[in-house]
């Protein structure tokens, strides 16, 4: 196998006297999802924070694969490189998409944004990758030119999907990225959701209370209760046969798919 | 009570080395915006204290001062400030400015080019060409250490989605040698190429944000488009009917109620000099006769 | 026929030659002295005072005699004057525990030590306007209490906060020897600390500052406050004189201080506590003073983990409006000539119309062939 893309080891987020998070260690793989789930207050966001470099850790070790192979610790890149991460290789999905995007500004630039902030000069050329980027996500072409206000939650989570996407990125982070959509709704943007991560071998790290997201979507999951990772495997073993009690409270509160 | 006696140019020297300060440091990083501790001036902020700043500390006894506003000599605005450096420091004033060492300006750039020993002080509102974008100092100050302009971009961009052509006709951003991100001061985009490799020091004082900001003689300055939708400037297709120039600004004067419209220079020292070495416009147009259409061409 | 705009050094002139006449109004009414506007208008030149901050009686009366009495114009000539002083030193931190009170309130206790002293106040009065304001009634003089059993110092009006503290129930003053940033020496950044938010909130606007205060009130950023004590009296400066090797009185001012009791915090080793929300005003202003001490401890919201929303906890936003010289010059620049950018706008907007009505005859002209 291939060596990890992202690998955190000993991660603790403290507030105060409070611990977000503490003792967390696992690693990512190129194209691997792994699912974290927990209920809320369970830390699972903070770790995703964390991690994602949108909050800043107390104590651990958290190194990205770049592009060129090396394996740096995120705190060792200046501020300029983790940001151009952040636009660039990198994704971050809200659960909330007015977080995640410009929601007064045209859907064809919410998803240019990033190609211009990297350089691209071209507004026909922008304008034709960002009409792709639409059509991959399902959004009418004529939309193009709309402000997401005036789109649906289903249609506003899309959008941006496709805004992070548009760079090529291969890691995206997730924060229930179905959450805040109707049930109804919801299987269209998963099912969305599994054809890109597949077609773009994307490495992706989804925080969710959903077992059934988890299920639909990611390869190993990570079970986090009080701050701590109580169980951790591949998806399909941790539903079917979870070994710590915790986990075995939580699948059996699901009903069967 | 004794009132005080005031300084040559007003302000102290103390005060004036920290703008220099200030100006130096400008001038070392082109079109990066240095903090400085704005003094409070006699006229109101908004009305050109930045610019008066700067002009108090470079100005010398043997300078000779030009200030303009929209162009013009004579505007209230220009007078007053022309006014205050002739009390204050009692130096030479001119309306001349091939005579000028140092022109403080609002909203235009002289259509006459400038020389190697004039300074061009720009009086700047908004400091911050990411301000309508970021309304934060703190965000905006990172933006640019970091050199993120993406959204710059995604302005333009919303534009030409929304009317076919950039919709920016004045202030309109630069980048000053591949690196910083500038206002211009809501100089007509007209005036923009001016500013690109000027033979003379341009200096820009924002007194109110406390911001200096300088493009030294020849520097590089670029303003901002896509490779297919290309920095045009504003043309007239009429020369200026008091001195028939053509390729200049242009200022529209109402002349009835009945659509009558003429266009002049808008910079009144170059009409003044042109008319004086007897070039004549068409005069008020006739009757009925409607303001023309302007068209834009890539400059 | 067109004009030139020419000729604005005469139309200055005779500007202000008018602006002369009107001040002086009717020339049969005597002039103003600076001692009536001083003496009888003298809440005003507290205010020209404070948020010209420079405390100059008379200067002060001058200047609201020649702004005609509009304020934020004194405010501006007194700002415009002072930037022009040298700075000979800084005095020593006022006491205001020694000040020699006027009036002082307490809403957090029935009674307190020194007792409560209403002072020349408007409240309590009806507002109802006195036919007498017509005239020049006889005043009787005000009744002053005995002072001579006061003792000098903190024993004889402890501060509220003082008794609080003592008990450890709001968190404590710190005395600090680091020196102040200076607001009008040096560029402000973000974010500031609270020296430069407070020097920035005790030359700010009075009604910019009213109006925030009152929104924590209502809800936007809320801090739960008790006035622990409005404070009006003389205090005295001291300078130290490095020569003399100790410090010399040089004078007293007025000042108005109000100490906001706010929204307890905290856990950790000290345990719960009070919250302090300061403000302090040359003159007798109690509404500056307290609106004040409201969004200092609005402003304090990041010290305290407070969720950070409202436009009273947003420094950046407070600090670069509260100054009615910097706000009232740019929104007025608005009335100079912006005739060069509206010419190209015009410019803009024509070419624009001109597309779009060629893009709907061309539309009606396709629809009239199907």
């Amino acid at each position: 196998m291939t060596d990890p893309i992202l690998s955190v080891r000993g991660l603790e987020k403290r507030y105060g006297a409070f611990v977000g998070c503490t003792d967390v260690s696992f690693d990512v793989w190129p194209g691997e999802v792994v699912a974290i789930v927990g209920e809320s207050g369970s830390g699972k966001t903070t770790l995703l924070n964390c991690i994602s470099g949108r909050l800043e850790r107390s104590a651990g070790e958290i190194r990205y694969r770049m592009r060129d192979g090396r394996f740096p610790d995120l705190a060792d890149l200046s501020e300029a490189e983790r940001r151009f991460l952040m636009r660039t290789d990198w994704g971050f999905v809200h659960q909330n998409p007015a977080d995640g995007l410009r929601m007064r500004v045209s859907a064809g630039a919410n998803v240019g944004e990033r190609l211009m902030a990297v350089g691209e000069r071209h507004y026909g050329e922008i304008r034709r990758t960002a009409g792709d980027w639409l059509s991959r996500v399902e959004i009418a072409a004529e939309r193009i030119d709309d402000q997401p206000i005036a789109f649906s939650g289903g249609m506003r989570q899309r959008l941006q999907i496709a805004r992070n996407l548009v760079t090529h990125p291969r890691l995206i982070f997730m924060d229930e990225p179905t959450g805040g959509l109707d049930v109804s709704v919801q299987a269209r943007v998963l099912d969305l959701l599994r054809g890109l991560v597949t077609d773009l071998s994307l490495a992706v790290v989804i925080v969710t209370h959903d077992l059934a997201v988890a299920r639909l979507l990611s390869q190993r999951m990570i079970v986090m209760k009080g701050g701590h990772i109580v169980e951790a495997g591949l998806t399909d073993r941790v539903l079917d046969d979870p070994h710590h009690a915790y986990t075995q409270l939580l699948v059996a509160s699901i009903p069967e798919s | 009570m004794t009132l005080p006696a005031y300084n040559f140019a007003y302000l102290d020297e103390q005060t004036k080395r920290m703008i220099r300060r200030a100006i130096l440091k400008g001038i070392a990083i082109p079109g990066y915006q240095v903090p400085f501790a704005s003094r409070e001036m006699p006229m109101p902020y908004g009305w050109g204290t930045g610019g008066v700043q700067v002009t108090a500390a470079i100005l010398g006894p043997d300078d000779v001062l030009k200030v303009i506003d929209q162009g013009a000599d004579d505007t209230t605005n220009a007078v007053s400030i022309r006014a205050f450096f002739a009390k204050t420091a009692n130096v030479a004033t001119t309306t001349k400015t091939a005579d000028a060492t140092i022109i403080q300006t609002r909203h235009r750039i002289p259509e006459e080019r400038l020389q190697a020993h004039q300074t061009l002080v720009f009086q700047v509102p908004i400091p911050e060409p990411l301000r309508f974008l970021e309304p934060r100092e703190t965000e905006t100050r990172v933006m640019h250490g970091l050199e993120e302009y993406g959204l710059v971009h995604v302005k333009l961009y919303e534009d030409i989605a929304q009317h076919g052509h950039i919709a920016t006709t004045y202030a309109y951003p630069v980048k000053v040698e591949g690196r910083y991100v500038m206002d211009p001061s809501p100089i007509p985009k007209f005036d923009n190429p001016k500013l690109d490799r000027s033979p003379a020091l341009q200096l820009f004082g924002a007194g109110r944000e406390k911001r200096i900001y300088a493009l030294p003689p020849f520097t590089q300055v670029t303003s901002l488009d896509f490779e297919d939708h290309p920095f045009t400037v504003q043309t007239f297709n009429r020369p200026c009917a008091l001195c028939n120039a053509t390729g200049v600004y242009m200022d529209e004067v109402v002349t009835d109620d009945r659509g009558g419209r003429m266009f002049v220079c808008s910079d009144t020292d170059h009409c003044e000099t042109r008319q004086a070495e007897g070039h004549a416009g068409p005069g008020l147009p006739q009757l009925g006769e409607h303001a023309s259409s302007e068209q834009e061409t890539t400059r | 026929m067109y004009v030139a705009v020419k000729g604005g050094e005469a139309a200055i002139e005779k500007a202000h030659r008018l602006l002369a006449d009107r001040r002086r109004g009717d020339r049969s009414v005597p002039a103003l002295s600076l001692d009536q506007i001083a003496g009888q208008l003298s809440l005003a030149v507290d205010r020209v005072m404070a948020e010209g901050s420079l405390y100059d009686p008379e200067l002060a009366a001058m200047a609201v005699r020649q702004s005609r009495g509009d304020l934020i114009e004194a405010i501006f000539l007194i700002r415009a004057y002072r930037t022009t002083l040298p700075r000979f030193g800084a005095t020593r931190p006022v006491e205001t525990g020694a000040m020699r009170i006027e009036r002082r309130v307490s809403a957090t206790y029935k009674d307190i030590p020194g007792g409560q002293l209403l002072g020349p106040t408007f409240d309590y009065t009806h507002r109802l306007i006195d036919p007498d304001m017509a005239g020049d009634h006889p005043v009787e003089p005000g009744a002053r209490r005995d002072v001579s059993g006061d003792v000098a110092g903190d024993a004889a009006y402890p501060r509220v906060t003082d008794i609080l503290n003592g008990e450890g129930l709001i968190e404590p003053d710190v005395a600090s020897d680091a020196e102040p940033g200076d607001l009008t020496r040096d560029p402000t950044g973000f974010p500031a600390g609270r020296d430069l938010r407070l020097q920035a909130l005790a030359r700010g606007d009075e009604g910019f500052l009213l109006s925030l205060g009152y929104s924590t009130q209502r809800g936007y950023g809320r801090t739960h406050p008790f006035v622990g004590e409005v404070r009006i009296g003389l205090v005295d400066l001291e300078i130290d004189l490095p020569e003399l090797g100790f410090a010399v009185a040089i004078g007293a001012i007025r000042v108005t201080e109000c100490q906001m009791v706010s929204q307890f915090k905290g856990g950790g080793e000290d345990g719960p506590r009070f919250t302090r929300g300061y403000g302090l005003v040359f003159g007798q202003s109690e509404r500056k003073a307290m609106s004040m001490s409201l969004v200092d401890r609005a402003l304090r919201a990041d010290e305290f983990d407070e969720n950070r929303a409202a436009p009273a906890q947003d420094e950046e936003f407070v600090l670069s409006h509260c100054d009615n010289v910097e706000a009232t010059g740019f929104v007025e620049h608005l009335k100079l000539p912006h005739y060069v950018d509206f010419q190209a706008e015009l410019d803009l907007l024509r070419m624009l119309r001109r597309e779009h009505a060629a893009a709907s005859s061309e539309t009606a002209r396709q629809e009239a062939a199907e």
